[in-house]
């Protein structure tokens, strides 16, 4: 792409398309949707963190005269038996059902144990006391490093851990070891004339999305199955669900309602295959919402990781080696972010020596789910940390060792691929240049700075741009919108058709209107829905300068569009793409554009952010005085959505290092299961966020656009961190900064 | 159990209803009276999106039982805006872009008219503390405060 290219509608910061019904509330989210005849759903959940499940017995609840249905795994079984089985991937398609609805046993406090559908809400609340189920307790496995034991009780009698040469003769709760390096870490280390080596800790945390997971489902025994729901991606929802219910994909239409909030945890399911089971046993639609509380124990929070970082450099700041340990807690099930972990760790610095070994781990707490950048955030944590120290230790400044090893253009990454031009080292420059890292660090306050790094991904999307006979025109595509992202779709088709954006409207179709379409997550949307709506649009220009063509009894070569127009450079003749699409009729049909595309060349993005924070030294209160986030947006579609994600992931970073942790009770209890006690930032807790958005086109995307949605979330974790530190002269090595845990910093020395 | 008769005004509009004792406000409103509005996002008042004015008051719609707006005037996010018009709010909202996933922003919109109402010319401060009880959990609150701030001052009459 040309970086001198200008735009027209680009880079301009609209209304977005949807504004008017999200301002009103008249956009309909995941639990806004009503049925006649519909019924409600409840699950009944383990109120033990680990238990062999002797006995479910449903036989008083079904027997009640408000209650419709009643579902266990034991539904599921008769479903599946057929397909599953035998299936490809049968091992994670039984996880995903065994999470849904436990199996034999219950391997954690909130995992669903049976389900029941009554006439209302409460009457399905108040039956799930008539279920009686009986348990054998075990005892809970809480935290990886007893996980890891050699003693450790076992939460799954058949999983052998992946990664060794030779399989493991006996079972254990480590899923998966993995060990990436290059060059020689050894001889890395005996280059380097200081080495800073430190253990690491952060917390379960949780999302935090305001809409809990909600859905409303209809069971169709002839014909067509359909459930709506809040989600990221309804396309996986549709495989998800059909794979547990042995369905075939075309039984099955999922809608994706309005979603309030994902980060990574709507992607995966856990009401719809029970809400489906439900309605097919009672013949009535079924609606399942869940409380708050199920939301913090049954749905995904993100591990919580033991890390340990080793970074060796020379007098001069040259960084020589690079070593990380890192165990990340899976959750009941095996699936950690762990691999991209191990893969970002030191993914911002170049260096020739390089080993990192992770550690997948099955605990007795919810399966965790992706988490915005998944895996990220905890790695480099436990990496920026430990590079801020080799900075103190060398008497350079923070950014000035970051500028002087930085990735860029042609830089090796452990996981194979070298770079493609990024903005790591634009992105530093601007934090240097800041006014607030410009500005003095006030008295007692602590500043901190970390770098981040996120691949950011493309895949799959699916998008037709239909005209209308006025010349207005439907964007329609498969991508739910969490943030804004019709807006910046509507942008790129009018960038194309030379068309104002308001001619223009975004729908997120249903799985029966567009082909697969991924789920918006990695980051992936403005880039690779993105890309498809350019090529559908441009596929609209084809055919609009082909019908002008013919008009003129010219080839459509001798014909120039351009602002919406198309011209004859045979002649004098214009006709606009409004007129175009009116006279379609006697052109030969309507026109659309279409693009089902599996867009590559993903530009990662990368993120430096500064925070200053001042420490109660009587409290351990940490407030955030001034907080700069800075990065790599690639180009920046809608500027102002671009400066949201940068907000947004720094405050959710600020989140999980200040406040935000799961406690459990001896017996693996959640205790904060409610948003007073898991406490994710306040308005009254935050200064303005400062943004500078950085943009160093990835010349993989025709507008140069690289994903912004994940990155921002890395940085905040050293960046206050370090500052918290430097405020009360510590080390901080485990997270959350909460007020107890920074006064006995202060107090313990 | 029998079911209590309620008569209320809602957004100005007299309205009846039939609730069960145990019935929240925001029950009655999202499932007995279809205006789903107003979200539900713990049902504990730990986060504001079901918020809702009280005889003029901001309460969380889900501390409020359904039986307690008999002869109250309660006001949601519908009644915000003309059919052809929104509200100055609603407007800034969507200009400063103080909104992705949206499922805060009737609650934020509700809030923010209380206090524009009762403190017509906040310090940020001031705007930050007032909005506390209503989570978002997309936006970092920057833009948001920005909106509400660029709301009272055109709602002041200034420039």
């Amino acid at each position: 792409m040309s970086e001198a290219r200008e735009f027209k509608y680009i880079g301009q910061s609209t209304i977005r398309p949807d504004g008017y019904d999200k301002v009103t509330g008249r956009a309909a989210y995941g639990a806004d949707l009503t049925l006649p005849g519909m019924i409600w759903g409840r699950i009944l959940r383990s109120p033990h963190a680990h238990a062999n499940i002797l006995s479910i017995d449903t036989t008083k609840a079904e027997a009640h005269p408000d209650v419709l249905a009643v579902a266990t795994y034991a539904d599921f079984v008769e479903l599946q038996s057929k397909s599953v089985a035998a299936s490809e991937g049968a091992a994670d398609v039984l996880d995903l059902a065994r999470n849904c609805l436990a199996d034999d046993k219950a391997l954690y406090h909130g995992h669903a144990i049976a389900a029941i559908a009554a006439r209302t809400e409460r009457a399905a609340k108040d039956a799930l006391s008539l279920i009686e189920v009986k348990y054998e307790l075990l005892p809970p496995v809480m935290d990886v490093e007893d996980a890891m034991k050699d003693d450790a009780p076992v939460l799954h009698a058949d999983m052998f851990t992946a990664g060794y040469e030779e399989r493991p003769s006996k079972a254990s709760n480590i899923a998966v070891r993995t060990e990436m390096k290059m060059g020689d870490i050894d001889a890395g280390f005996a280059e380097a004339d200081v080495i800073i080596e430190r253990e690491f800790r952060t917390p379960t945390a949780h999302q935090g999305y305001i809409e809990p997971h909600a859905c409303t489902v209809r069971y169709d025994e002839d014909g067509q199955s359909m459930i709506w729901c809040s989600t990221q991606g309804h396309f996986d929802v549709r495989t998800s669900t059909a794979k547990v219910l042995g369905m075939d994909l075309g039984k099955l239409k999922v809608i994706a309602s309005e979603i309030g909030g994902g980060f990574g945890g709507k992607t995966v399911v856990y009401l719809e295959p029970v809400a489906l089971v439900l309605s097919k046993k009672s013949g009535r639609p079924v609606k399942m919402v869940m409380e708050r509380d199920e939301v913090f124990i049954a749905t995904g929070p993100t591990s919580a990781a033991k890390l340990r970082a080793k970074i060796g450099a020379k007098k001069d700041g040259t960084i020589t080696a690079c070593q990380g340990w890192m165990a990340y807690e899976a959750g009941a099930f095996k699936g950690s972010p762990m691999m991209p972990g191990v893969m970002t760790m030191f993914t911002p610095y170049e260096c020739a020596n390089v080993t990192v070994e992770g550690f997948d781990v099955v605990v007795n707490k919810s399966k965790s789910a992706a988490y915005r950048a998944p895996g990220a955030p905890q790695a480099e944590y436990a990496a920026e940390m430990v590079v801020n120290e080799l900075a103190e230790a060398l008497g350079m400044d923070p950014i000035d060792l970051r500028l002087k090893n930085a990735a860029k253009a042609g830089t090796q990454t452990i996981y194979g691929p070298k770079l493609k031009t990024v903005g790591l080292v634009e992105c530093l420059e601007a934090a240097k240049n800041s006014p607030h890292y410009q500005s003095a660090i006030a008295e007692g306050n602590g500043r901190g700075i970390a770098a981040g790094f996120w691949f950011n991904i493309g895949g799959q999307s699916s998008v037709t741009v239909n005209m209308n006979p006025d010349g207005t025109g439907t964007i329609v595509e498969g991508s739910p919108d969490i943030g804004g992202s019709r807006a910046s779709m509507q942008m790129m088709a009018a960038e194309v058709l030379g068309i104002a954006p308001s001619n223009l409207n975004p729908i997120i179709a249903d799985t029966e209107t567009l082909p697969y379409s991924a789920s918006t997550g990695g980051s992936r949307t403005t880039f690779a829905t993105g890309m498809a709506v350019i090529e559908a649009s441009e596929s609209v220009v084809a055919q609009v300068k082909q019908r002008a063509a013919a008009v003129w009894n010219v080839t459509a070569e001798q014909v120039d569009y351009a602002d919406g127009v198309a011209s004859n450079t045979a002649g004098d003749d214009k006709l606009t793409l409004a007129e175009v699409c009116k006279s379609a009729e006697q052109t030969g049909g309507q026109i659309s554009g279409m693009a089902n595309i599996n867009a590559r060349g993903a530009g990662p993005s990368f993120a430096v952010h500064i925070c200053d924070v001042f420490v109660d030294q009587d409290t351990g209160k940490v407030d955030v005085i001034r907080y700069t986030a800075i990065q790599d947006a690639g180009k920046a579609i809608h500027p102002a959505y671009v400066e949201g994600q940068l907000q947004g992931g720094a405050v959710q970073g600020i989140g999980w290092a200040l406040n935000e942790e799961y406690i459990f009770d001896e017996n693996g209890v959640m205790e904060n299961q409610g948003f007073l006690d898991y406490r994710i930032p306040l308005a009254s807790d935050l200064p303005m966020i400062e943004t500078i958005v950085v943009e160093v086109p990835n010349a993989f995307h025709p507008y140069g656009v690289r994903g912004v949605g994940e990155t921002g979330i890395i940085p905040p974790l050293a960046t206050v961190g370090w500052a918290v530190g430097k405020a009360i002269d510590r080390k901080v090595e485990e997270l959350p900064c909460s007020p107890p845990r920074v006064l006995a910093l202060i107090q313990n020395g | 159990m029998a079911k209590t008769h309620v008569s209320t005004s809602i957004n100005g509009e007299a309205t009846e209803f039939l609730c069960e004792p145990g019935d929240t406000l925001l029950d009655v409103l999202r499932n007995d009276l279809q205006m789903t509005g107003t979200k539900e996002g713990c049902g504990s008042g730990d986060c504001g999106a079901c918020s809702v004015t009280f005889n003029g008051a901001l309460v969380c719609s889900c501390l409020v039982l359904g039986v307690e707006a008999q002869g109250a005037e309660i006001g949601t996010i519908e009644g915000i805006g003309d059919n052809d018009k929104l509200h100055v709010i609603q407007e800034k909202f969507l200009e400063h872009a103080a909104l992705q996933c949206g499922i805060c922003t009737p609650g934020l919109i509700v809030s923010t008219k209380a206090l524009l109402e009762k403190n017509p010319d906040p310090t940020e401060t001031e705007a930050r503390y007032y909005l506390a009880g209503n989570l978002c959990r997309c936006t970092g609150y920057d833009k948001i405060i920005r909106a509400v701030m660029d709301s009272a001052e055109v709602m002041r009459g200034g420039a």
